[in-house]
């Protein structure tokens, strides 16, 4: 059996069969409009490529920076009410506070503070105001909003007040969406709110991108089960993709690091992924993507996902390059997909960072002739701003002097120099599809999320018996039983619940099966 | 010297009052945006030194207190710290001419550079802990004989109490009632005292050394070097160890977060297992069998190990790697009166404080 994995990214979308170990074929198709031909074009190629039968594929894993991307480059966005449930507490700051005032733009800024919310031991900070939420449905369908955020104020620990404001939403705007935080983080709420905030307004892209996905495979004659990868590295059932599209955020990061372990076999490096919209850096060690352990930015707003620790800069092979008043500005704008029509080399008429490159002679793509106009000067100061871009992101996520390779994947990896500063620069095979590689290696998850009693027994008993049950779930969902591990175990007691409550999580993953035949 | 503080400098503040948070004391981050939005309506803050205040000035400390996760998510209304400074200023029928900053580590680092936005009082350079302490009564006010009340103990909902007590560990006591109830965080202007004996029982020029921290912290991390070595380098400190978390262990009790982290060492440290107990901030280091390295008063720092940022008992994850430090506390933490208020028979941890000493591990 074969494993088919596919990276959707904002240029490219890359495709792979791979058997056991083996890479069988690796294809890379630009990224349609549509996100279907781009998909089936990947994998028909890459299908042909492996000489298979395409009824042997198993699984499919795909994964998609398309979020992520919506995001920073605030694109595709629907407005968001944002109501927050707890006043008078946390008036002093408003939903989305620490937003960039360019997403906040986007998004609409529609925040709302309704009275209600619980106290840390359960009690109602105050009464949920209903009157309020009528007359905040009835302000969303006169601003027209698309969807709506629900954050209570330690919701976490009693979703009740979250569930009746959205049934009174629902009751007063038939077929919103509304999103409720409990279901998208943890305690925190401004980073819990702002992911579900983020979420909400990517809901109509979560529906067509899935949808669009399920098509294409369809139409390809592909019937097996599909993936979407999420944030640590794990596989989320496509459907449940399509309410939470904001945990496959830094889905891409993690597939191409662990792509890029794999293919090289280096085990501590720093790992450029280089996309035609932004480039994704990290460092691997031991093979894994390290975790962020604080905070995690994403496209400058703060959220508390368990993701790797990837720093991203608006920089690709598809990145605009203006001169504006003798300066060189480069991204973050890019022309993404459309690079094939629009970049200079392939006869368009805008000049992106993949022109410069082929200007300066450092890769040859598409005409060369079409960039001989290009003044070398601009050239130059261009290719040099691209560098130290790349070099700034590096040192960001260099903490130590010591000289360990810089591994280049992703197709906007002409850009990048054969070294940086004192780093020397690996490009494995297949360094243009390691994304898609990483998603055929992704790991299936097993979680427990529940509320335990420790009346007549110990937490570390409770925590046993958690591990033990999320094992089970993983191993349902087909994992090979000596690869799983634990990645996320922790307990929240909930002192005011009778019987010394806690709440406990338990995450285990390993490795798909199959895998390793 | 008097200087300015402006939005550009609260990052940096917020960093050192992190680091000097030992882990607790709350994430300065919301402090800090609150500051922020207060910078931006009113101005900057000004910060001045102890000797430029007259001693007939009525200076006020300005402080939160409550559970760290608490504050994590029930945010303050804003209102609550402006009514409790009104209120203590109308029951002595004087008005504050200076702010202090309680706690310089945590949540109640930033939370005075709001008020002072607020209310256009300055900021005293200087603070009565030097880091992060869980209970309201351990600052060198204390020791200087200061009362903590009259003080006024607002919250978010608009409730506010007014005490009036006999020392200031029975304040603790009564307060921690109170802000439980107001919802496990509560808004306090308490110890209002005067100019001449602010003089005597500040720890001078805190306010000043949290921004130099995070300065640190800023330039190190932008130089590619992880902060710690810089950080001990400047506050006489010592690298305790750097290990991996395998379990984090809590329980909110009373309004305190209390719980016991358990590291395995990593680098030069593999092979070895440590435990750190934290009420609200880490408060005592141990080897595996439980031989102390590091106990409070002196303070016990932790930077993830990578990114070498603050890192708060509340952020503390499986699987995360920490560096800690210990750092020497303020010499009037080690005196008798100074262990009696926050040394490790105080917490009930059965030990007799003795410094840390680096190279005792080995």
């Amino acid at each position: 059996m074969y494993r088919l994995g596919i990276d959707v990214g904002g240029t490219n979308t890359d495709a792979v069969v791979m058997k056991g170990k083996d890479v069988l074929a690796g294809i890379k198709a630009p990224t349609s409009e549509d996100v279907t031909t781009g998909v089936v074009a990947a994998m028909n190629g890459a299908i042909a490529q492996a000489g298979i039968d395409r009824a042997n594929v198993s699984n499919v894993m795909i994964g998609t920076t398309h979020f992520t991307n919506a995001v920073i480059e605030r694109k595709h966005l629907t407005q968001v009410a944002a109501i927050r449930l707890g006043l008078p507490a946390t008036a002093c700051l408003p939903p989305a506070v620490d937003w960039p005032q360019d997403l906040k733009t986007v998004v609409g800024d529609h925040g709302y503070l309704v009275r209600g919310g619980y106290e840390f031991d359960g009690r109602e900070i105050s009464p949920l105001d209903e009157a309020e939420l009528i007359r905040i449905a009835k302000d969303i369908q006169s601003k027209d909003l698309k969807a709506a955020a629900i954050t209570c104020v330690f919701g976490p620990i009693n979703a009740e007040m979250e569930q009746r404001a959205k049934a009174i939403i629902q009751e007063h705007c038939p077929g919103l969406p509304v999103v409720l935080s409990t279901d998208i983080g943890r305690i925190g709420l401004l980073e819990r709110e702002s992911a579900t905030i983020m979420n909400a307004s990517l809901l109509r892209l979560a529906a067509k991108t899935v949808d669009a996905f399920g098509d294409a495979l369809r139409d390809a004659g592909i019937n097996c089960p599909f993936y979407i990868t999420q944030n640590d590295g794990t596989l989320m059932a496509a459907e449940t993709v399509k309410n939470f599209p904001v945990l496959t955020f830094a889905s891409g990061p993690t597939n191409s690091m662990r792509g890029a372990a794999f293919l090289t076999g280096v085990k501590e490096a720093i790992v450029v992924d280089i996309g035609g919209t932004t480039t994704d850096v990290g460092a691997l060690q031991q093979g894994f993507p390290r975790q962020a352990a604080t905070v995690v930015d994403v496209g400058g707003v703060r959220t508390n996902f368990r993701m790797p620790d990837v720093f991203s800069i608006g920089l690709g092979g598809g990145s605009l390059v203006r001169e504006q008043n003798g300066a060189v500005a480069v991204g973050p704008q890019s022309v993404g997909y459309k690079i094939i029509q629009e970049a200079k080399v392939f006869g368009g008429q805008t000049l992106t960072t993949t022109d410069i490159a082929v200007a300066s002679g450092k890769a040859q793509v598409g005409d060369p002739a079409k960039v001989a106009d290009v003044d070398p000067a601009l050239a130059k100061t261009a290719m040099d701003t691209i560098t130290s871009m790349l070099e700034n992101a590096v040192e960001r996520a260099r903490v130590s002097p010591e000289l360990i390779p810089v591994i280049a994947v992703g197709g906007g990896s002409i850009l990048m120099p054969d070294s940086l500063g004192d780093l020397t620069v690996i490009r494995p095979d297949n360094f243009a599809v390691a994304n898609a590689v990483g998603a055929a290696i992704a790991q299936i998850s097993g979680e427990v999320d529940r509320v335990f009693s420790l009346e007549k027994t110990t937490r570390e008993e409770c925590l046993v018996l958690a591990e033990q049950e999320a094992t089970q779930n993983a191993l349902a969902a087909g994992a090979v039983a000596e690869t799983i591990q634990v990645i996320e175990r922790e307990d929240v007691p909930l002192a005011y619940l009778p019987g010394n409550a806690t709440r406990i999580h338990v995450k285990v993953v390993g490795e798909m099966g199959g895998s390793n035949e | 010297m008097a200087y300015q503080v402006t939005q550009s400098d609260l990052e940096a503040i917020a960093l050192g009052g992190a680091f000097l948070g030992t882990g607790g004391g709350g994430d300065p981050y919301i402090g800090k945006l609150m500051a922020r939005q207060a910078i931006a309506e009113h101005g900057p803050v000004t910060v001045i030194a102890a000797d430029e205040v007259a001693d007939d000035t009525l200076c006020v400390p300005v402080f939160m207190m409550g559970a760290p996760t608490v504050m994590l998510e029930k945010l303050p209304s804003g209102d609550e710290i402006l009514k409790a400074l009104a209120e203590l200023e109308t029951f002595l029928g004087k008005k504050a001419g200076a702010l202090i900053c309680v706690e310089a580590g945590g949540l109640n680092s930033t939370i005075p550079f709001m008020v002072a936005a607020a209310t256009g009082l300055p900021l005293i350079d200087g603070d009565g802990m030097g880091r992060a302490f869980p209970e309201l009564q351990m600052v060198t006010f204390t020791m200087h004989g200061i009362a903590s009340s009259p003080m006024v103990v607002a919250d978010d909902k608009g409730n506010s109490a007014l005490m009036s007590t006999i020392s200031n560990l029975w304040t603790e006591r009564l307060a921690r009632v109170v802000a439980v109830q107001m919802g496990g965080a509560a808004l306090v202007a308490a110890f209002p005292m005067n100019g001449a004996d602010m003089k005597k029982a500040l720890l001078h020029g805190t306010m000043t050394t949290i921004r130099d921290i995070g300065n640190t912290i800023l330039s190190e991390r932008k130089a590619s070097r992880h902060p710690g070595a810089a950080l001990r380098a400047m506050t006489g400190g010592a690298h305790l160890f750097t290990g991996r978390v395998v379990d984090v262990q809590r329980a909110t009790e009373g309004g305190f977060a209390r719980g016991k982290l358990t590291l395995r060492g990593i680098d030069d440290f593999a092979g070895q297992e440590f435990l750190v107990h934290f009420q609200n901030e880490f408060l005592l280091a141990e080897t595996a069998t439980g031989a102390p390295i590091c106990m409070t008063p002196d303070l016990i720092c932790a930077l993830d190990a990578d990114m070498g940022l603050p890192v708060t008992t509340e952020q503390m994850r499986y699987g995360m790697t920490v560096e800690f430090s210990a750092i020497p506390a303020d010499p009037q933490w080690h005196t008798p009166a100074g262990l009696e208020l926050a040394g490790p028979k105080y917490f009930g941890y059965d030990h007799e404080f003795r410094p840390f000493t680096t190279g005792e591990r080995a």
